[in-house]
């Protein structure tokens, strides 16, 4: 019989190893259903996390891809985790990363077609800016009416879609595309305020300069400053939080107003960069999938650096792996979501103890 | 011998051999005794001594890895808590498992196996109720009764099924002395009638006067059996602890200008069945210790909020140094001097997840300086937390471990000394000793009069009546959210206390129906 048993404390070496086990195990129960689906599993398991990087052919174009995908991810759940450290749950970063790409995109389009220096950290305030007010309005309701920041959040994802719908078609058109829904196109006709790649070839976009940046920041500030503390106390035990001192109502507004910052911001590096304009299928999910990043990076800025690159390479090789093998979406969506379910799993081994003993020795 | 005399004498419950252990502990290790029909047999030991694990192998709760309990001549192995009640153990335990919102027949069937219909289970509530003095209306929502009576609740559910052997854990820790004086008349009746109770206390005042038997527990083995009624409280503290004990000495000192100042506090309750202060005063000066005693839930855990800072205060209500503080958060209050300890350790006065270090961080930051602009200075905040643990004698391998590692006691003295070498003007501490063992409360009394003597103002709150009149200079107590006048401690009666914390609820019935 299998018993488990609570640690004294959460183990060290597990909580470092099941990242690594959930890993794998993805690996075996996700090659067993590429071999149910009449696919080579070793064959699947390689294309998706070997060749994006390493295949002869196949690399050179998607290892940029590499830092280009993981960029925003990172940023975005460096700020989630801030608040998901804290208990407080910012489901609408999607919302957020959208809001800050109009907002932003919209300064820049409103000067164009000046070529000031200025323009483009200009457009990265206001990216932060749409991002931090589209955060606050959860957070305000929440602080004000004690409404659920959960719901608020996620339905203010719809609305920022919407959003963008229409501004993809009017407000921000292209007055010389034709009628063509969808804005200018900041790399193609609008360098200054375009979001260039730092080191040409590399992917190494200013938005990923920004995710390192964020990494250090977070770390900083969740192990050497009292402000992290707090969010940290906030999240382990809420009353002797607000005994030593934290006020709840400014943490709320500070987690939340700063994982939104952190996506708007991400919004604008993308629309400003690998995906050019605003369109009205700009938003690709990367506020979803951040959620699932942090969780895969423990919540720890390091770890949510190393799970934002895996992440982007199960999307790259999965991408590689549906064009090359004929893999259907819905099986490396699977594979993603099986990800996050084995880590969660796994997680009951850095908190529990497993046992076996015999039966009727109970 | 004859035949009755022989039925008299036999066994109800004989243990043998028993043993558990736990991954890393042994809890209990050959524990034999026997219990007889008719006695009051006491289960003493400190806290960690096993106590809990032995009653909850006799009430079916926990199976024991080895040994043999015999009931009435029977092999006695309950599989779980409904075949022990249905061999005649009930149990009546230290936190009630009772619904606030339903009403006290409900309650009583909720906890049944077989419940009659809820006419017929009333008829029985009141039947019993009157024939044990227990007063008690089967149709009162629970949320709106005291401690006593919610005991009351529990007793009656148990006695409702006949019991043979009655097991009680801490009943008196949540009643005001009359309402153990009820409690006591109706366990004598109970023995009387040929019930036998295992009782377990810290009180061993009452030990000695309830009690026939006492077996005393350590580290998970009997070490003693005795009569308690033939030793001294002393003798038998000594017999749990195995050691003597050090009894906290106070030093002569001269009471200084009032330092902490309450006018008239009043405040809602914080949830619907919280308690509300009202119209509390009080005035508390330099080296003088203040004793709160009162019944849980009325208002001691409001009042600790209200001080600390974590609820604010109306204008003008609670003055330090004859400034108004009342509009400040915690830390504002502690950069004053004011400095709190609440009485639940894990997750309010401590985060049971986080080290030590860190939780020396909790309430240390401002007046031992640990941050610059903010950052936090993790060397200075070790070497404070380390000076907690070698000063207060916190028995854990190092400041690394996470708060829930400790025991109880070990982490109570960490809390409690956290705060006083932070030198505070003001200290009030909530239940200092709540389920210390006793040479780790006599240290922490100790503590507390040593901080009264260097010239601080020290608040008590505490249940232990005993504790508060060894260390108080004076002496009050919260009945329902209100504050009786303060009293000098010396020579004050249990009765004049009785009286201060609320009297027994509806006692002057309890004794006009019998």
């Amino acid at each position: 019989m299998i018993r488990l048993e609570k640690r004294p404390s959460p183990s060290r070496l597990w909580t470092l190893t099941t990242p690594i086990l959930a890993v794998i195990a993805t690996m075996i129960v996700g090659g067993i259903m590429f071999w149910a689906m009449g696919k080579d599993p070793f064959e699947t398991i390689r294309t998706i996390f070997w060749d994006p990087l390493f295949d002869e052919t196949f690399g050179p174009y998607s290892r940029p891809q590499l830092l280009v995908k993981a960029g925003p991810l990172i940023l975005i759940a460096i700020g989630l985790s801030l608040g998901f450290r804290a208990g407080i749950w910012n489901i609408g970063a999607e919302g957020q990363y959208i809001m800050g790409a109009i907002v932003g995109a919209g300064v820049g389009l409103a000067f164009y077609p000046t070529e000031s220096v200025f323009l483009f950290p200009a457009m990265v305030i206001a990216g932060a800016f749409g991002g931090w007010a589209w955060a606050m309005i959860p957070g305000v309701l929440k602080v004000k009416f004690g409404t659920n920041e959960i719901l608020v959040s996620l339905m203010l994802v719809y609305v920022a879609e919407s959003i963008l719908a229409s501004m993809a078609q009017g407000l921000l058109r292209n007055p010389e595309g034709m009628g063509f829904p969808g804005s200018r196109n900041f790399a193609r006709d609008f360098p200054a305020a375009s979001n260039l790649e730092v080191i040409s070839g590399t992917g190494m976009h200013w938005g990923v300069v920004a995710a390192f940046i964020a990494v250090i920041f977070g770390y900083v500030l969740l192990s050497r400053h009292m402000l992290g503390f707090q969010v940290r106390l906030t999240g382990e035990a809420p009353r002797a939080a607000r005994f030593s001192g934290v006020k709840p109502t400014r943490l709320i507004l500070f987690c939340l107003g700063t994982s939104g910052a952190l996506a708007g911001m991400a919004g604008l590096f993308e629309v400003s960069g690998p995906a050019g304009q605003i369109s009205i299928d700009f938003g690709s999910g990367y506020g979803f999938t951040a959620i699932i990043v942090a969780f895969l990076g423990r919540l720890h800025p390091v770890g949510i650096l190393l799970a934002g690159l895996l992440m982007a390479l199960t999307y790259i090789g999965g991408e590689l792996a549906q064009l090359m093998l004929g893999l259907p979406a819905a099986a490396i969506q699977l594979f993603q979501g099986m990800l996050l379910f084995f880590l969660l799993a796994m997680d009951i081994l850095s908190n529990y103890r497993i046992r076996l003993t015999k039966k009727g020795a109970v | 011998m004859t035949g009755s005399e022989s039925a008299a004498n036999s066994p109800l419950l004989t243990l043998e051999g028993l043993r558990k252990a736990y991954p890393g502990v042994v809890a209990n290790d050959n524990v034999s005794f026997t219990i007889r029909p008719g006695e009051v047999h006491a289960l003493l030991g400190e806290n960690g001594a096993g106590k809990s694990t032995l009653v909850k192998m006799i009430y079916g709760l926990v199976k024991p890895d080895r040994g043999e309990m015999t009931l009435e001549n029977a092999p006695f192995t309950p599989a779980n808590p409904a075949a022990a009640r249905a061999a005649g153990v009930a149990m009546v335990f230290q936190h009630f498992s009772l619904f606030n919102a339903l009403n006290v027949a409900e309650n009583i069937a909720l906890g049944m196996d077989n419940p009659p219909s809820p006419r017929d289970l009333s008829d029985q509530i009141t039947q019993v109720s009157e024939a044990y003095g227990l007063p008690l209306d089967p149709t009162r929502i629970v949320g709106d009764l005291s401690a006593g009576e919610r005991q009351r609740v529990e007793i009656i559910r148990c006695l409702l099924q006949n019991p043979r052997l009655l097991i009680m854990d801490e009943p008196t820790s949540v009643l005001t002395p009359q309402e153990v004086e009820i409690l006591f008349h109706t366990l004598r009746k109970l023995t009387s009638e040929g019930t036998a109770i295992l009782y377990i206390s810290h009180k061993l005042e009452e030990i000695r006067s309830l009690c026939e038997h006492a077996t005393v527990l350590r580290l998970g083995q009997v070490v003693d059996t005795c009569d308690p009624r033939e030793k001294t409280a002393s003798e038998l503290a000594e017999m749990m602890v195995g050691e003597s004990l050090h009894i906290p000495t106070r030093a002569k000192r001269d009471l200084g200008e009032v330092v902490l100042h309450l006018d008239g506090l009043s405040l809602p309750p914080s949830s619907s069945f919280g308690t509300s202060l009202k119209d509390i005063s009080l005035e508390l000066r330099a080296g003088e210790v203040l004793g709160i005693g009162g019944v849980a839930g009325n208002g001691q855990d409001e009042l600790l909020t209200a001080l600390s800072g974590e609820i604010l205060a109306p204008a003008g209500a609670v003055c330090l140094h004859g400034n108004d503080i009342g509009a400040l958060g915690p830390n504002p209050r502690r950069e004053l001097g004011l400095l709190t300890a609440p009485e639940e350790r894990l997750g309010h006065a401590a985060a049971p997840d986080m080290s030590l270090t860190e939780n020396a961080l909790l309430t240390g930051a401002v007046r031992e300086n640990l941050t610059t602009h903010g950052f936090l200075k993790w060397g200075s905040v070790k070497d404070f937390a380390e000076k907690i643990i070698a000063d207060f004698d916190v028995r854990t391998p190092g400041p690394e471990n996470a708060a829930r590692s400790l025991s109880g006691g070990n982490l109570q003295k960490f809390v409690i000394g956290r705060e006083i070498l932070q030198r505070p003007e003001v200290l009030v501490v909530n239940q200092p000793t709540w389920g210390v063992d006793a040479s780790a409360a006599a240290s922490i009394r100790q503590a507390l009069l040593d901080l009264a003597a260097g010239g601080a103002a020290v608040i008590v709150i505490s249940q232990d009546l005993d504790e508060l009149m060894e260390i108080s200079d004076r002496f009050t107590a919260l009945n329902e959210g209100r504050l009786a006048t303060p009293r000098p401690a010396q020579g004050l009666s249990v009765e004049d206390i009785g009286l201060m914390m609320g009297g027994a609820h509806d006692m002057h019935e309890a004794e006009a129906s019998t």
